[in-house]
Parts: structure tokens; sequence; C-alpha cells
């Protein structure tokens, strides 16, 4: 730029001193490079923290707009979200009970046992497919607005938790019916829940850039939890002889259902170990997902059809 | 020091560039590429386009001061929203670099995020805190917001039941709360009623005073109006970047030259030539008229039998083909009688009065009825012809009346 330039522009801005608020010395300055993200860790890991911070505020608000527009377009409401488990413990509970099918012994009343393990089986995939539903759903702000991309996932989070409380409500009203006595180790129960959020959160999380991507993965999501369901020993008590124990071992979902069923009922811990594991492995494996998130979002929203 | 930080450099562009990807299926591909290439921490950079890839923005540099006003034009599709997009931080650039300073603050898409069936109020919360508002700060901005939108009677209904106007005098009523440093604006001036336009334009106008903007629109008045540099792209280049704002949206229209020439009713009326001042244009070159000179039209044509009484009126819009005047063979009554024979007309402008810039002319022959009333119109030749006054004034109002002024001592 010219000096003569240089020299008016003062000039003009002399002119319009007034307009302009005291002068802010560090403005903030945000960089848009090519650059990888992961070059600079303590930077990055300051903008998630950052970024996680600023986004409750948000997050509430997206929750309590889903929740509201979901209660005002429906008549039955809670009815959807607690009618499944229902039926699908009814169904068990006849086959069980017909001789049809022949379970193990679980302890407890098996209707107990079904529906708390559906119900905490439910939490799971709700949780699994939470991240990649919200994230399809939001693709128009995604795509449009810069806020924290967090809120979204912590709005879908809320509406997980939100669940899983109304079908407790119906765990409570069956532990009360059949007078099961809670053990000391109940208080753990909330801790249980809370992993399987965390462990479907981080595998829904970790799946959530690619199904932006390809409708396939969602698809895959859907067929994968059904067969699961069937390898988790939700409304069988885990197997003990091998080979189907392995199924108990090497299912990450077991061991953290098992044990916080039990916690509930029989206060037994006989797979704490595997819990330990897995529940520390989806902590790592959320941190994970959520840098690959983070980064992944601006090569997405240039492929995203807004 | 104020002066100084005044005009402190707040947006800087350094060679950006962006790919894009024609085929879809190779776009996803490359997304799951580029993903992964970031994830072991390889920077995208590189520089040779893969299969079906273009550029949609290439090496676009510039920087803009607080209180600067830049101005993006360019036929659609040629990069300006993508480069709005990385400006906001939505997507990076592939190559080159960014540098932002303070809060930025974009009225793109307004409404987005707005849930139909909540009602304005609940949407007015959700978008302010999309936007980085707190509630608190919603609370205060809450009764300006809806009296801004003027939708104090339907606030409490279902957004789904707004018009597409209500619903963006919402959203921009929202986005207008922000107080940014560099506020980027893609082309929601354009809807609305005419009195909500102004009043959106003057809230932007206070914003600008403070900020720097960048401002994407195809209204050129309004460039003219609040922009003070001004950049033409086209397909992701920068082809003009400049201060003289009215030269450079002038280098836009000659670039990319409007309307193609429309004829209805040519089976009755044959324009066999229609020339203006000799007609001196080239095909890269518009004819010119000079401003306050005298301007000819010379006019050629053959009328169909059906015809007898007819009069000729010539209207010239400017180059966004809004209507500016008009001239008529017989503005006191009267009429042409056809005689059967190849008609030759001259006209002569006594002065032209026009601002600088490019105008566009149309001709129509319109019957005149035996009780002398105007009738059905014969024939329309729509943008017949463009010509280009290069030396008016400059100003986006496009005629400059001749008065006399007299000031009292």
């Amino acid at each position: 730029m010219a000096d003569s330039e240089i020299a008016s522009e003062n000039i003009r801005s002399q002119d319009r001193e007034d307009l302009f608020p005291p002068a802010v010395l560090d403005l903030p300055v945000t960089v848009y490079s090519p650059e990888s993200a992961l070059r600079q860790p303590g930077k990055m890991l300051r903008d998630m923290s950052r970024d996680l911070w600023s986004s409750r505020d948000l997050a509430w608000r997206i929750f309590l707009r889903d929740t509201r527009a979901q209660h005002r377009q429906s008549l039955l409401g809670y009815f959807w979200i607690l009618l499944p488990p229902l039926v699908q413990t009814a169904i068990w509970v006849f086959l069980n009970g017909s001789g049809i099918l022949k379970i193990a012994d679980t302890g407890i009343p098996y209707p107990v046992f079904v529906l708390i393990g559906t119900m905490l089986w439910s939490s799971f995939t709700d949780a699994l497919r939470s991240p990649l539903d919200i994230s399809n759903q939001s693709k128009p702000i995604l795509a449009r607005v810069n806020f924290p991309r967090e809120a979204i996932i912590l709005a879908g989070m809320g509406q997980v938790a939100l669940n899983t409380a109304m079908r407790l409500l119906f765990v409570a009203m069956a532990i009360a019916l059949f007078r099961i006595t809670l053990p000391y180790t109940a208080f753990l129960f909330p801790i249980g829940v809370l992993t399987l959020w965390i462990l479907g959160l981080s595998i829904g999380l970790l799946l959530t850039p690619l199904g932006l991507l390809y409708s396939d993965v969602g698809r895959g999501i859907g067929m994968v939890t059904t067969l699961w369901f069937y390898l988790t020993p939700v409304v069988y008590p885990p197997p003990t002889e091998f080979p189907a124990s392995l199924l108990a071992k090497l299912n990450p979902v077991s061991p953290l259902l098992v044990t916080t069923r039990d916690w509930l009922t029989t206060g037994s811990t006989d797979q704490l170990v595997g819990f330990v594991v897995v529940s520390l492995g989806s902590l790592v494996l959320l941190f994970i997902a959520w840098i690959l998130y983070r980064v992944s979002m601006p090569h997405l929203i240039v492929r995203m059809q807004t | 020091m104020i002066v100084l930080m005044s005009g402190e450099i707040l947006v800087s562009a350094e060679n950006v560039s962006k790919k894009f990807c024609r085929s879809l299926r190779r776009s996803l591909w490359y997304g799951v590429k580029d993903v992964g290439s970031e994830l072991v921490g390889r920077s995208n950079v590189e520089a040779s386009l893969r299969k079906d890839e273009f550029w949609a923005v290439k090496d676009i540099s510039f920087e803009l001061r607080r209180g600067e006003c830049l101005g993006l034009i360019g036929p659609n599709g040629a990069g300006k929203s993508t480069l709005l997009k990385m400006l906001n931080g939505l997507i990076k650039p592939d190559r080159g670099q960014i540098n932002m300073r303070g809060r930025i603050g974009a009225l793109i898409e307004l409404g987005a995020g707005f849930n139909p069936i909540l009602t304005g109020r609940e949407n007015i919360y959700i978008n302010g805190s999309i936007l980085g508002f707190t509630r608190s700060e919603m609370d205060h901005r809450l009764d300006s917001i809806v009296e801004f939108a003027e939708l104090e009677e339907f606030i409490d209904m279902p957004v789904q039941n707004y018009s597409s106007g209500m619903k963006v005098r919402l959203g921009f009523s929202v986005a207008a709360q922000l107080d940014p440093d560099v506020l980027l604006i893609d082309e929601v001036l354009a809807v609305g009623d005419v009195g909500f336009r102004h009043k959106g334009l003057n809230a932007v106008n206070k914003i600008m005073n403070k900020a720097a903007v960048i401002f994407v629109s195809h209204s050129m008045p309004q460039l003219s109006r609040v922009c003070t540099d001004i950049m033409v792209i086209d397909h992701g280049q920068s082809l003009l970047f400049e201060k003289e704002v009215d030269e450079g949206i002038e280098y836009y229209f000659d670039k990319f030259r409007g309307p193609s020439a429309m004829e209805v009713g040519s089976e009755k009326v044959k324009l066999v030539d229609f020339k203006i001042n000799s007609d001196q244009g080239t095909d890269d070159e518009l004819p010119t008229a000079k401003f306050k000179e005298p301007f000819f039209i010379e006019l050629t044509f053959l009328l169909s039998g059906e015809i007898s009484a007819y009069k000729i009126n010539i209207g010239i819009s400017d180059k966004e083909l809004i209507p500016v005047a008009f001239l008529t063979s017989h503005p006191d009554g009267g009429y042409y009688l056809n005689t059967g024979q190849e008609n030759r007309i001259k006209i002569e402008i006594l002065s032209i009065p026009f601002s600088m810039g490019i105008y566009d002319m149309s001709i129509y022959f319109e019957e005149v009825t035996d009780s002398g009333k105007e009738g059905q119109i014969y024939a329309r030749h729509l943008s017949i012809k463009q010509f280009k006054v290069p030396n008016g004034p400059h100003n986006y109002m496009p005629v400059l009346l001749q008065s006399r002024w007299e000031k009292h001592k």
C-alpha cells in the first residue's frame, strides 16, 4: 500500500474516532490454514476444553428444543420410548414361561431380570445411535453456522439420559412389585448406567464422521445392534461353559450390563475386572472419537448436501 | 493510539484456495482420505488436483481493516460463498492462510436452526445461543429483537405458521444483535419487504462502522452505497480488487454482459436494423453514449399488412434491468401509418442525463386504434442493444436531472 493511502486512511479514521469503541489491544486471533490440528496438540486440547465448556448453554437449549418439539407433535409422548422394552419383556417372559426356551436360573424373578436387561440394553443402543442421528438432523446448521459442535452431541446425550430415566421408573415399579430387596451395591447402579452410555457414545461418535458421508453406516448400525442383542446376556444370564462363555468375555457390553444389573439386584460382582477394563477403554475411545469428530467436521461440511 | 487501532487489520487472507469435486462419489471418498491424512498429522497441501477436482477458490488474497467494507461480486458459482465459508471457519482452505481478529459474526442463511414446531420466542433463544449469546444476554435483548422484527403479535405462534418473510425478519433481528469485529454478509438483505430491507440495511450500516465487513450481494446499488473496496471473482479467481467500487461494478457488468435479446411478435414487425450513434460498438466493446451529449438512434423495420396505425416506444433500463427512462414517437397523441414499405426513422435524444454505467434498450410497437387510443402491443424487442455511458457522474442513482440552484444570501 502506498504511503499516501496510509495517510488518507488515518485521516479518515481520525474523523470517525468517536464512532469506535475503546480499542481492544488483544483481540483473539483465529487462524484458518490447511495445517492439521494435530500438529499443535496443546492448542487443540485447549480448544477442545474451551468448546466443551462454552457449549453447555447451547446444548441445554437444543435439548429443550428437541424435547418440546417431540412432545408438541405427539399424543402419546414417552409411551413410544417405554413400549418396545415392555413388549420385548413380555415376549421373553412368555417364551421362557411356556417352555419354548430354556433359560438358566437368573437368581431373581425372570420378568424383573429381563426388564432391567432390556432397559439397560436400550440405553446403550440409544447412546450408540444418538451422535450420528443428531448430527444428521443438524446438517443444516452445521453447514451454515460456526458454533461449538460439541453442543449437539451433548444435547443428544441429554435425550438419551431422559429416556433412560423414564425407563428406570418402570424398573423401579417392577422392583417394588416383585418385592426385591436392594443390595448395598445398588448405589453403584448409576455409575453402571453411565459406563453403558459412555461405551455407546464412544462407538457411535467414532462412526459419526463416516456415517455423515455414507448412509450405509446408519443402516449398518441398525443391523449390527439387532444381532448384537442376541450375543449379549440381556435376556439370559451370562453363560459359564466354554465356548459360550467366550461371548461374555469378548463382548464389551456384557461385563458392563451384567455388572450393572447385578449391582441393582443380587449384589454379586463376578465381572468386575471386565467392567473396569471396558469402562477405562471406552473413556480412551471416547477421547479419540471426540478428536476425530472435531478434525473431520470441516471436511465433512464441504462434502455435505444440505 | 485509538486512532491507529481503528485502522487495524482484522482480516487477512493469503493465497486462499479450496478444491471442490464434481463427482459426488469421488467427493465422499476424497473426504474420507482427507480426514485420514489429517489424523496422521499430514497437512492437506496437495498442490495438484485429483481426478474430477477443480479450484472453487484460487489464490485469493486481501486485507481488511476496521471500518472497511469489501464487496464480493461475481456470477453464480464464482466461489463467493465458498470464500465466506472459509472465512467463517466452516471449511478449511486447501492452500493459503486466513487470519481473523476478534469476534466474527455472520449473516448467512438466517434462521438456520429454527424449529418449525416451536414458537418465535423459543426460537429466538435457540438462535441466539447458536450465535453465541448467553441466556441473560438474550433476556435483555428479547424485547428489542421482537420489536425490530415487528412480530409482537405472532411471537408465541409456532414458526411453521410464519410466512417466509417473517422467518427472515426474525432471523435477521437476532443476528443483528451481534456486535462483531468482523462481519460476513451473504445476500441476506435481498429478502423481506421494502420497509424491512431498509431497516436491515441501516442496522448493517451501524455494525459496519465498527467492524470490518465482507459483503456478498448481487444488488449493485447496495454495494455501491456501503462498500469501500470491491473484488470481482470468477471461477474462484480474483479478476479485480480495488478501492474504486463503481469502477469495479462497471468492470463486472462489462465482463459479464447481461441479457440476450428477446423478441415477441416479430412476425408482425421485422426489425431490420437498430443502430445507435452509427453503431461504433464491436464484439468486445459496447457502443458509447457520452454524458450530456446528443445521442442518435437509427431504426429500420418492416410491418405486416395487418398493422395500420402505430406508435413506437423505446425503454431504457439500467444494467439490472430496472427501467429508468423511456422515449416515444408520439408523446402528445398521434401515430404513424403503415405505408407497406420499409420504414426508416432517425431519432435524436437531445442530451444523455445518465450516470456512468451500462444501459439496456428495448423497443415496443403499439397499436393506435381508430379512436386514437393505445391498443395492443404488436411487438416487443427486449434488450436489443446495450450502450455504455463512460463519463457520467459516479453515482448509483441513474439519472442526473438538469436543475438550477440558487442560494439565497
